[in-house]
């Protein structure tokens, strides 16, 4: 079985924060991580290969530092990695994300599951999955908590809902964006660090993914963004002083007046 | 300060950190308290690769030696060494094996260590049987194609956990210094038992049984090496798992600075942070120097050591006896930086403090290690063929 | 394409160099340059109070048939026989651009069995009810439920489709936007139209750091999705609307996928997500037991708890409760934290919270960075007392308890 994860090379949360004085972002470091849902996507990849035996490749659409992603997850037992990355890319929105992905798998050949993080933590859509699965014409499940393979080729999937959870069988070739749930992401091993710090990492370009320059990136794009702000400034914050029961006297004034419901 | 690790030693400490500030910080307070083996960062080690750093690749291990053991135990330690200490006495347990075991032993025995699949914990120490190991009891009977063992153990790190228990017993009382002899007991052979689990000071993650030996049948092929090697097999295993309690003492060293550092920065007295005031400062100076001179030496004696040197006793215990000083200084000195604060449980600081002390302790206590410098010092110097005068 | 620096403008102050989470500027004395890094994220833009960067516009002009596309239109999703709220606050935000535009707002109503949910459409401000009642339909799969919604869209041809970014709403409306190969911006707080027409998609991004506004000058319809609880729903009102039942193929309903099961949550007191009042608590509790004092508080209020990743994590309470970058997002009208210190990757699910309260014996617990009203106090001490001062302003309380 093939199984391909996509996963994204995004700021540190923690280190992109807005400054209370200037309210404008400020960057500390150049902290770089997986998004944290990528890596339930990996380990959920990686489960069904402890399970039933599977060949698993990390794609990523990035500059070349997002090298070091793919590392990252090489070192914890996936087998190949493949780096999507051409300047033609740039300012692509979900969309245009969404066909140079599918040039990849499709590229690949022989790919039976997708399997992506529920959303990325700097961009927050939670698009790119099922817009991905459109292009390549594959059925998908969102929001997966739990995989399971039957003997046929299809796997029963558990997704969360708003209102409970739903159980699908999902025939593959398939994609499915996973939640925590899938999987706590297992720690690398020496070994397969050491075997990932030497791997060889393809770049595939606008060229090798045989894509026109009109249909990816910023051109390729139907949205895009025309401006940037701070959210508008909470009021004053108060601090509530006194005795434990004088603050909880002033904290009910207070909500009541705020307009807390059911006070 | 730079030490000049290769790519991989790096990679061996990178894990090792990730491990400690991922799954132990967050744990470490919780199994302290609750006095519970820390299993699941046992399987989070196991499956990392980490357990058989020092056993040769051909029994599963990844190659490296005693300076590479420390390494990963170092970032461990800096966690917790409850937990640490766990992981290292694995090794411990193994060194016999590893080196004076049969083939068959070292094909059966150091692959399940290496992969972090059983535990193994070393058997010495008894209740009349301290620092003067040549007091021990525990004997074992040669019947057939078999040896009996009888007697207890004390205070034996993974006591209860582990599976693969390597024990010193007397095989011939007559020959004093030359009659007692390894075992390799496993858990479950007919006659082993524990005792209860031990209430400790600190590291109270690890887990402290007594071994009872009531006629504990096993085969003949669990003597390790020949009988009446016993005290060797010891000693060379001490210089070979000294400078591990060592790096323990560094790694703990390390965790409590990094506390009252971080801490003098934030805490404001008297409209500064007391980093600012001298006292503090030079306390925290020579917190440091301490610490960064305990590294170098347990570093140095490490890459010594995995030379297989003539003064390999001399150098292990030197690492020992000074890191564990310093860890037990430094803990010390933290909580008193920290206060109130360091006094209360609140905080990881009182925890370090209350560990530091066993380091100074087992594995030889620290007043042994002084013995046994003392006595290389005679001996060396009693080689010299010129005179310093 | 990256973005441009006007360098007449640029002054070289530096401070679009240190915003970029790509650290793509490098700034000399002669101006701002900016590298192939780039990514378009847009942050620099508004950061230069010089006006002196800008981005590059989307390729080729309007779409040739913009024309052809009028009329607002939006998904109203409904569960149980009852039409979710999310859908009224669309209808609500619909009317104000519908009528800004002076085109009609249409709602789209899928499924089986619709009984008079197209009425109370109605009643929230719908000039038009499409909709599509089949048997295939009666429980959501995206394949079905977007080729339902592609065939209205194709046949009416709505200039906007909304829909709520509920678990559904982003499941399935990705794949309707793909399938019309249009642009779709997801999580909308806020939504205007230009003069020309365009659509003006306001979200927040970098985890809630900065606002973001979007366009799509060439895909119709231009698509969004709008975070639940933040629009304003009309009255419901005796109002003139027509209802339309629209035909689709069997084919363009055909779903691969398989539904087995549908499990609701037993849980039906108020959900996370829904609640109006959210009690969170974090590792200040001390141990799982004590969430029994956060329940009663959240009982008290009709609100649902929730739980700081490091209590999830370590069993004290079930991760469907988890608020955070991991967990849900949530934006009560009060969302109180006791005992959460408030690393940056809890504060992120739940910084949309109208009042914020925070309870933490730490008075330099981060938490208190982000709260409306902060309580320095011991948690365990002050959520009694608090429950305490409710029952006696209610008039329950007879004496000490």
């Amino acid at each position: 079985m093939h199984i391909v994860v996509f996963i994204k090379q995004v700021p540190d949360a923690k280190n992109v924060r807005i400054d209370p004085e200037t309210h404008t972002l400020v960057r500390q470091g150049v902290e770089s991580i997986v998004n944290p849902f990528d890596l339930f996507a990996v380990e959920a990849a990686l489960r069904i290969k402890d399970e039933h035996g599977a060949a698993v490749t990390a794609l990523t659409m990035g500059p070349p530092q997002a090298k070091d992603a793919l590392r990252d997850v090489l070192a914890r037992g996936v087998d190949d990695a493949v780096l999507v990355s051409d300047r033609a890319f740039a300012g692509a929105d979900t969309w245009a994300t969404s066909v140079t992905l599918a040039a990849a798998v499709r590229k690949m050949g022989d790919v039976d599951l997708v399997v992506c993080g529920k959303q990325a933590v700097d961009g927050d859509t939670a698009q790119v999955g099922p817009e991905t699965a459109t292009v390549l014409d594959i059925p998908y499940a969102t929001f997966v908590k739990e995989i399971v393979k039957s003997e046929d080729s299809s796997l029963k999937v558990t997704r969360q809902t708003d209102e409970g959870t739903a159980v699908w069988r999902l025939p593959l070739p398939a994609l499915v964006t996973v939640l925590k749930e899938a999987g706590e992401p297992r720690l690398p091993s020496l070994r397969h660090k050491m075997r990932a710090k030497k791997a060889e990492i393809p770049v595939w370009g606008i060229e090798e993914l045989g894509l026109q320059a009109d249909r990816v990136g910023l051109s390729g794009s139907y949205t895009q963004v025309v401006r940037v702000f701070s959210p508008p400034r909470r009021e004053e914050r108060v601090l509530v002083e006194g005795s434990v029961s004088e603050q909880a006297e002033q904290l009910y004034r207070y909500l009541k007046e705020a307009g807390i419901p059911n006070l | 300060m730079n030490y000049f690790l290769t790519e991989e030693q790096e990679m061996i400490r990178e894990l090792a950190e990730q491990i400690a500030r991922e799954k132990i910080r967050p744990a470490r307070a919780r199994l302290d308290e609750q006095e519970e083996f820390p299993w699941e960062v046992v399987g989070t080690l196991a499956r990392s690769d980490l357990f058989g750093l020092y056993i040769p690749e051909e029994y599963g291990g990844m190659g490296g030696g005693i300076f590479e053991n420390c390494l990963a135990v170092e970032q461990l330690a800096r966690g917790c060494i409850g937990i640490a200490t766990s992981f290292a006495a694995s090794g411990l347990g193994a060194y016999p094996i590893l080196l004076y075991g049969s083939e068959e032993q070292k094909k059966e025995y150091l692959p399940p260590i290496a992969s972090g699949e059983r535990l193994a914990a070393f058997g010495l120490t008894e209740s009349g049987a301290g620092s003067d190991v040549s007091a021990i009891q525990t004997a074992a009977r040669r019947d057939g194609d078999h040896y009996v063992l009888n007697g207890t153990k004390q205070w034996i790190t993974n006591g209860g956990e582990a599976e693969i228990y390597t024990v010193l017993a007397v095989t011939d009382r007559s020959k004093g210094p030359r009659g007692a002899s390894f075992f390799i007991v496993e858990k479950g052979d007919p006659g082993f038992s524990f005792g209860k689990k031990e209430k400790k000071l600190g590291i109270r993650a690890s887990s402290t049984r007594e071994l009872v030996f009531q006629d504990c049948r096993i085969p003949a092929n669990r003597l390790v090496g020949r009988e009446g090697t016993g005290f060797v097999v010891a000693m060379k295993t001490f210089d070979k798992s000294r400078p591990g309690i060592g790096i323990l003492g560094v790694g703990l060293a390390q965790g409590a600075l990094d506390l009252a550092v971080e801490y003098a920065r934030k805490r404001v007295q008297f409209e500064k942070p007391i980093i600012n005031f001298q006292a503090v400062q030079h306390k925290l100076a020579d917190m440091a120097t301490k610490t960064e001179a305990a590294r170098a030496l347990v570093y140095a004696a490490a890459r010594h050591l995995d030379t297989e040197p003539k003064d390999a006793s001399k150098v292990a215990a030197m690492c020992k006896v000074f890191a564990s000083d310093v860890a037990m200084e430094v803990s010390t000195d933290a909580v008193q930086i920290l206060g109130g604060y360091g006094y209360m449980r609140d905080y990881p600081v009182e925890k370090m403090m209350r560990d530091a002390k066993i380091l100074q302790i087992y594995e030889g206590t620290n007043e042994i290690q002084r013995n046994v410098i003392g006595q290389e010092l005679n001996k060396e110097y009693g080689r010299l063929k010129e005179s310093f005068f | 394409m990256k973005a441009i620096v006007d360098i007449d403008k640029c002054t070289a102050c530096g401070v679009c160099e240190e915003v970029c989470p790509y650290e793509a500027i490098v700034v000399t004395e002669t101006g701002a340059e900016i590298t192939d890094e780039c990514t378009l994220c847009g942050m620099c833009v508004d950061t230069c109070e010089f006006g002196a960067i800008s981005l590059p516009e989307v390729g080729a002009g309007a779409v040739e048939d913009a024309g052809q596309y009028r009329g607002v239109c939006v998904y109203a999703e409904w569960r149980d026989g009852a039409v979710h709220r999310v859908s009224h606050e669309l209808l609500g935000a619909g009317r104000e651009l519908a009528d800004a535009r002076g085109v009609e707002l249409a709602a789209v109503l899928l499924g089986h069995s619709l009984g008079d949910l197209p009425g109370e459409l109605v009643a929230h401000g719908a000039d038009v009810v499409y909709t599509v009642d089949r048997p295939e339909l009666a429980r959501f799969t995206d394949e079905a439920y977007a080729g339902a919604l592609v065939e209205i869209v194709r046949k009416k041809r709505p200039e906007i489709l909304l829909a709520g970014a509920t678990s559904m709403g982003r499941s399935f409306i990705p794949r309707v936007a793909a399938t019309l190969k249009t642009g779709l911006t997801a999580d909308c707080t806020r939504l205007g139209v230009s003069d020309e027409g365009l659509l003006l998609q306001t979200r927040p991004a970098f985890g809630g750091n900065v606002m973001a506004t979007i366009v799509c000058p060439r895909g119709r319809p231009q698509m969004a999705t709008v975070r639940p609880k933040v629009m304003k729903a009309l009255e419901p009102a005796r109002r003139e609307g027509r209802v339309e039942e629209v035909d689709v193929s069997a084919e363009s309903i055909r779903s691969r996928v398989e539904v087995l099961e549908v499990i609701p949550e037993e849980d039906r007191t108020a959900k996370l997500t829904e609640a109006d009042v959210v009690i969170s608590g974090g590792r200040g509790l001390q141990k799982a037991g004590n969430f029994a004092l956060l329940d009663e508080l959240a009982r008290m209020l009709g609100g649902a708890v929730g739980a700081s990743r490091s209590v999830v994590d370590d069993g004290w309470i079930d991760p469907s409760h988890q608020v955070g970058q991991t967990g849900r997002t949530v934006a009560p009208a009060l969302y109180m934290a006791a005992g959460i210190s408030g690393a940056v990757q809890h504060v992120v699910g739940m910084q949309g919270s109208k009042t914020i309260v925070a309870v933490n014996k730490d008075v330099n617990a981060p938490i208190f960075d982000v709260a409306t009203v902060g309580v320095v106090a011991d948690l365990l001490e002050f959520v009694p007392e608090f429950i305490k001062t409710i029952r006696r302003a209610r008039g329950e309380d007879r004496g000490e308890k």
